[in-house]
């Protein structure tokens, strides 16, 4: 188990680019999906405001 | 053609699509990495290290394609003034952009312990840092323009301006004496990299294409939803007094 | 409608045109101007083609041959020579080797020559080739001789 995570003395290079990879992946899909759904609400009650004038 | 600039349909399609690109890069992730680390051997020469070739070169090919895809939208954004073509540009620059700078940082991770330096100013690397400036220049655009028309126009223009740095990046390793290594997978005479290291390498070039999919169409409906936010406000402010 | 039509193709006809003709003339400018100075390194073989002064600063980029590397008495100083099958420059190195620098494989330094025509080199960086293999197993081209410029030299390449 060691020496899997040792990576033949290579840890620090290939974790963090293990890590970085994840990281920035993670955060674009969640930043996406969170503006999405913010985005779907604000159309929703545009869409409601517009009916409650007419 | 048309049939995809009503955003309406585009939508149906997307939720369509979403739930089997999102099941596929599960997958592809779940077998790509169990291959990267536990199924592939260490190289003869490079050791264990070899390992982040299955994160930097799937980034590296996703940033060219998606570049690609951000042209191809602009192209027709201005050939055709399709509005759809306009966002899917936009939609697709943030992850090309995040693809290019973790081409870059990964690449760099590998480069310290085997070529003995993080960075080299050779063809390659400095044309791939040349394509992230590209996106960043895309977005900037997009941002700095008030008029979303004018915007899309200006952007779409530098897209199409920057696809002479993609052949650039492909053959500057063959056109010029380089410290990074030329092609071992799309290369004439077949790949030049062991079967057992090509499975790995290919189930994670294929989890980065889904998860481009994925992201883009949630971009795309993010990008269609904030158009009719605009078009809202614009029809707002143009009501005429006194009409509540 | 038939007015939209042809504005449309103008459009296309216009824009493709735009776009071939940039990136074809950026390509041209850049092979035919920019080839060597867009080179990261000179090989052997271009020490004396290029006249290169002693004292003058530049990379080196080859083979290391194989056989030639050897260690210095005072033990910090390490010696090889850089080919490119068609010439041979000996180098002087003080300082950390990287992990991928071996015999037959490729390396880039950065130095100068001195009076005797031996490279001093500052700095030594590994090149690695585009082979990918498990451990134990040869690639098919390994023990060849190849110049990226000269493939029937690379091919009469006997070593030494």
């Amino acid at each position: 188990m060691a020496e899997f995570f040792d990576m033949g003395g290579y840890a620090l290079y290939v974790w963090t680019a293990y890590g970085v990879s994840a990281a920035a992946l993670v955060w674009l899909a969640v930043s996406t999906r969170k503006q999405l759904k913010e985005s779907a609400e604000a159309v929703e009650s545009a869409r409601a405001r517009r009916k409650g004038r007419v | 053609m048309h049939r995809f600039a009503n955003p309406a349909q585009f939508n149906r399609l997307a939720d369509v699509i979403l739930p089997w690109a999102i099941g596929a890069m599960v997958l592809l992730f779940g077998a790509g990495l169990y291959y990267a680390f536990w199924a592939s051997p260490p190289d003869y020469q490079q050791g264990e290290s070899v390992r982040v070739m299955y994160i930097h070169v799937p980034a590296a090919w996703l940033a060219m394609f998606t570049y690609m895809v951000t042209a191809a939208a602009s192209f027709t954004a201005l050939v055709w003034r399709h509005p759809l073509a306009l966002l899917a540009g936009k939609a697709a620059a943030p992850a090309g952009a995040v693809f290019t700078a973790l081409a870059l940082l990964t690449g760099m991770l590998w480069g310290k312990p085997m070529w003995g330096t993080f960075w080299v100013w050779d063809g390659r690397l400095t044309s791939v840092l040349v394509l992230f400036f590209l996106y960043l220049g895309y977005m900037a655009l997009w941002q700095a323009i008030d008029d979303e028309e004018k915007a899309g126009r200006a952007a779409s223009i530098l897209a199409l301006v920057g696809v002479v740095n993609i052949p650039i990046i492909k053959f500057s390793v063959d056109w010029w004496s380089t410290l990074h290594q030329p092609a071992s997978v799309i290369r004439l005479d077949g790949p030049t990299i062991d079967g057992s290291m090509l499975t790995p390498l290919l189930l994670m070039a294929g989890a980065y294409q889904a998860y481009f999919v994925v992201v883009f169409l949630w971009r795309m409906k993010l990008e269609i939803n904030r158009r009719k936010l605009s078009v809202a406000r614009q029809a707002m402010m143009h009501a005429p007094v006194g009409a509540e | 409608m038939a007015g939209l039509q042809t504005r449309k193709k103008q459009r296309l006809v216009v824009v493709s045109l735009a776009v071939t003709t940039l990136v074809g003339a950026s390509l041209l400018v850049l092979l035919a101007l920019g080839g060597d100075s867009l080179s990261l390194f000179l090989q052997p073989s271009d020490i004396k083609d290029r006249q290169v002064e002693t004292g003058q600063h530049f990379r080196l980029g080859g083979l290391v041959e194989t056989g030639s590397f050897s260690r210095l008495d005072d033990g910090l100083t390490y010696r090889f020579a850089v080919t490119d099958c068609l010439a041979t420059q000996p180098v002087e190195f003080t300082g950390l080797l990287p992990d991928l620098f071996r015999e037959g494989q490729g390396v880039v330094t950065e130095g100068e020559l001195n009076s005797s025509g031996v490279f001093i080199a500052s700095t030594v960086l590994a090149k690695h080739d585009e082979n990918y293999r498990p451990p134990g197993t040869m690639p098919k081209a390994e023990g060849q001789c190849s110049h990226p410029n000269d493939q029937a030299a690379a091919a009469s390449y006997t070593g030494g």
